[in-house]
């Protein structure tokens, strides 16, 4: 049993380039459900507009990254409205629905035998994405710590991808509080006290829609230029409810919550399958099959997290004294 | 009456024009702020609402009463855009607002509370208050980025909502969450928060259920206050004696239609009225105070 290895790889995970894209998606629902009180539950939707713009843009049509990002966040922005325009009139759990079959509809649309040509059907999108971003990586060799590893090109992912998320939570900070952010905090609260007090709440809940949509697709970006490969099969619903476990984790409207979260969740989630393959290699666990370690581990962090939520409902930074507040 | 030593030139004006007008449902008034003709809501077979044709004073506390059911707060919505009638119009300061947006109601300066009320929970009691005032630069989504453009704009909402916290003797409670205020305390945030938005007529569903009599009485001097400032009062109160005390007209309600209008004195005598409240045997008063108001002997209370 090699205890150093299972935190090491636990380590490199936790801050790694999965973790940088589930906490982009995760920032994202921490904007709609978090502050505004959304529920959108196809946030892998976005995910998937943004790694599919890339392998389409640069891959199928042989253009640039530079322009595909651009084109992504047009994609993003119309999927968000045409989820928005017809649900955010109407009651709360609308858009829920929604935006669950419309990530279904999206994943069975890029799978589909008739676009294959374009969007790659079950296989996906594979080849080499965002050769322009890895050209400007400065360093010259591998990452090698005791803990931390990383090749040359992840370490450039992962050092990028935390500095964009540090702009990011700087600007979602300035957001949430100002006079806009107390609106989209009292939309979810009490949507029709801010509408009797004067404000446009469709306008402000569309926002909030569109700008979490976006920061998902820029997670969707990652992932594709990260791994050169998209897949129908990666932007199944669990990507959204893990995005929504990290938020919970890490406490709900926390700016710092969803990076805070990401990180606990991969390293959780790392750590027992790595400790569960070497305890089974090192014969510990003989009614265990290597392949049983998928889901066991899902299982055990499961159970990790529903202790969490039992002994430490508001997450992380959560506040308990405000979460009481709900529950009247 | 108990609160006559104490009234303001608009109250004596409002009380003055009130005085010439005919005390009947659908009376026409001189300077109506708001006017509705033949507004009908119905919920499956039930007709709620049924209203043929209601004014309102302007600069006047007019008071919308009735039993429970009656339909007072099915009128609020339908007025302020909430919910849509199922025909009719009404005018607000002469503008037609049948089919236009609750938000933009309450810009144009029709404003209403809630009888349930709708406290922000989870934002503090000052939050509440910064969230009623219009027009703020800072509520533009790119503007936040910026925020020296709505700095001293903010710190201007903060010491209106300041103030207002101080007449409603919630100044302590600024900085709790919502959430954490009595019932009672609610009720006096949420009508503090409506007047954030500086309305011209200002519409109180049952604002003083459930808050203390000893802030009643200052309570009921700050609606007086509002109507002093040039406001137009209209508001639901089940509690006879402070109609009584501070309307200036009472248009009562009963099975969706307006059964009766005029001066509270007049209007609590009126016997249709009393049978709406009490139905057909009726041994109690509409007020405490009750003189005028017992229809049958052995009323005591
Ligand atoms: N959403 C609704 N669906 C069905 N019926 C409704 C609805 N809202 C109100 N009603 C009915 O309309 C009638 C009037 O209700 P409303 O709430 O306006 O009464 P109210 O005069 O405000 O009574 P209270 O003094 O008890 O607040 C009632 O009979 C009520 O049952
Ligand atoms: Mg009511």
């Amino acid at each position: 049993m090699d205890l150093g290895f299972v935190f090491g790889q636990s380590i490199t995970q936790a801050i790694g380039v999965t973790a940088i894209i589930y906490c982009l998606a995760a920032m994202g629902v921490n904007m709609q459900f978090g502050y505004t009180g959304l529920l959108n539950f196809g946030q892998v939707a976005f995910v998937a507009v943004g790694a599919y713009s890339v392998g389409v843009i640069v891959v199928t049509l042989g253009l640039t990254l530079w322009l595909a990002i651009p084109i992504s966040i047009f994609a993003s922005v119309v999927l968000a409205l045409v989820l928005g325009i017809p649900t955010l009139r109407l009651r709360a759990d609308y858009l829920a629905i929604v935006t669950i079959a419309a990530s279904e509809i999206v994943r069975q649309l890029v799978r589909s035998i008739a676009l294959r040509d374009v969007l790659g059907g079950a296989n996906g999108i594979n080849g080499k994405m965002g050769q322009e971003f890895h050209d400007l990586n400065p360093f010259p060799a591998d990452f090698e710590l005791p803990f931390l590893t990383y090749t040359r090109q992840d370490l450039w992912v992962v050092i990028v991808g935390w500095a964009l998320i540090a702009v990011l939570t700087l600007l979602i900070w300035l957001l949430v509080r100002s006079p806009w952010g107390r609106v989209i905090k009292g939309i979810r609260e009490d949507e029709n006290a801010v509408v009797s007090l004067g404000k446009n709440t469709y306008v402000y809940k569309m926002q909030a829609l569109i700008l979490g949509g976006l920061l998902g697709t820029l997670g969707g970006v990652i992932w594709a230029v990260a791994k050169q490969s998209v897949q129908p099969d990666n932007f199944v619903p669990d990507v959204t409810f893990f995005a929504y476990t990290i938020v919970l984790l890490g406490g709900a409207a926390r700016v710092f919550g969803p990076i805070i979260g990401a990180i606990i969740f991969w390293f959780l989630l790392v750590f027992v399958g790595e400790f569960l393959n070497q305890a089974i290699q090192a014969g510990w666990l003989d009614f265990l099959e290597p392949t049983d370690i998928g889901p066991i581990r899902f299982i055990l962090v499961g159970i990790g997290l529903m202790s969490l939520m039992i002994f430490r409902p508001q997450g992380i930074f959560g506040d308990k004294k405000e979460l009481a507040l709900d529950g009247r | 009456m108990a609160a006559s030593d104490r009234l303001g030139p608009r109250a004596l004006e409002a009380q003055a024009v009130l005085g010439q007008v005919e005390n009947r449902p659908g009376v026409p008034k001189p300077d109506p702020i708001l006017v509705a003709d033949d507004v009908v809501r119905r919920f499956g077979g039930l007709a709620a609402v049924d209203v043929e044709h209601v004014e309102v004073q302007r600069g006047s506390i007019t008071a919308l009463i009735g039993p429970n059911g009656a339909g007072k707060t099915t009128v609020f919505n339908l007025l302020t855009g909430f919910d849509t009638p199922d025909s009719g119009d009404w005018t607000f300061n002469g503008r037609k607002l049948a089919g236009v947006a609750p938000y933009k109601v309450a810009r144009l300066g029709m404003v209403r509370t809630f009888q349930l009320t709708k406290a922000l929970s989870r934002l503090t009691v000052l939050d509440n208050m910064r969230l009623g005032a219009t027009s703020q630069r800072g509520e533009k989504i790119w503007a936040s980025w910026l925020p020296f453009l709505w700095r001293s704009q903010e710190e201007e909402i903060t010491t209106r909502a300041r103030g207002l916290l101080d007449r409603f003797s919630m100044l302590p409670k600024e900085a709790d969450f919502a959430g954490s205020l009595s019932g009672g305390q609610r009720k006096l945030l949420e009508m503090a928060r409506a007047l954030m938005v500086g309305p011209e007529l200002i519409m109180l569903d049952e604002p003083m259920a459930g808050v203390n009599p000893a802030l009643t009485q200052s309570l009921l001097q700050h609606i007086k206050g509002i109507r002093e400032e040039g406001a137009t009062v209209l508001f639901v109160e089940h509690d006879m004696d402070m109609v009584h005390d501070i309307s200036d007209w009472v248009i009562v309600m009963a099975q969706g239609r307006i059964i009766a209008e005029g001066p509270p004195g007049v209007v609590m005598k009126d016997p249709s009225v009393i049978d709406a409240y009490l139905g057909a045997h009726h041994t109690k008063a509409l007020t405490d105070s009750g003189e005028s108001l017992t229809t049958s002997p052995g009323g005591e209370q």
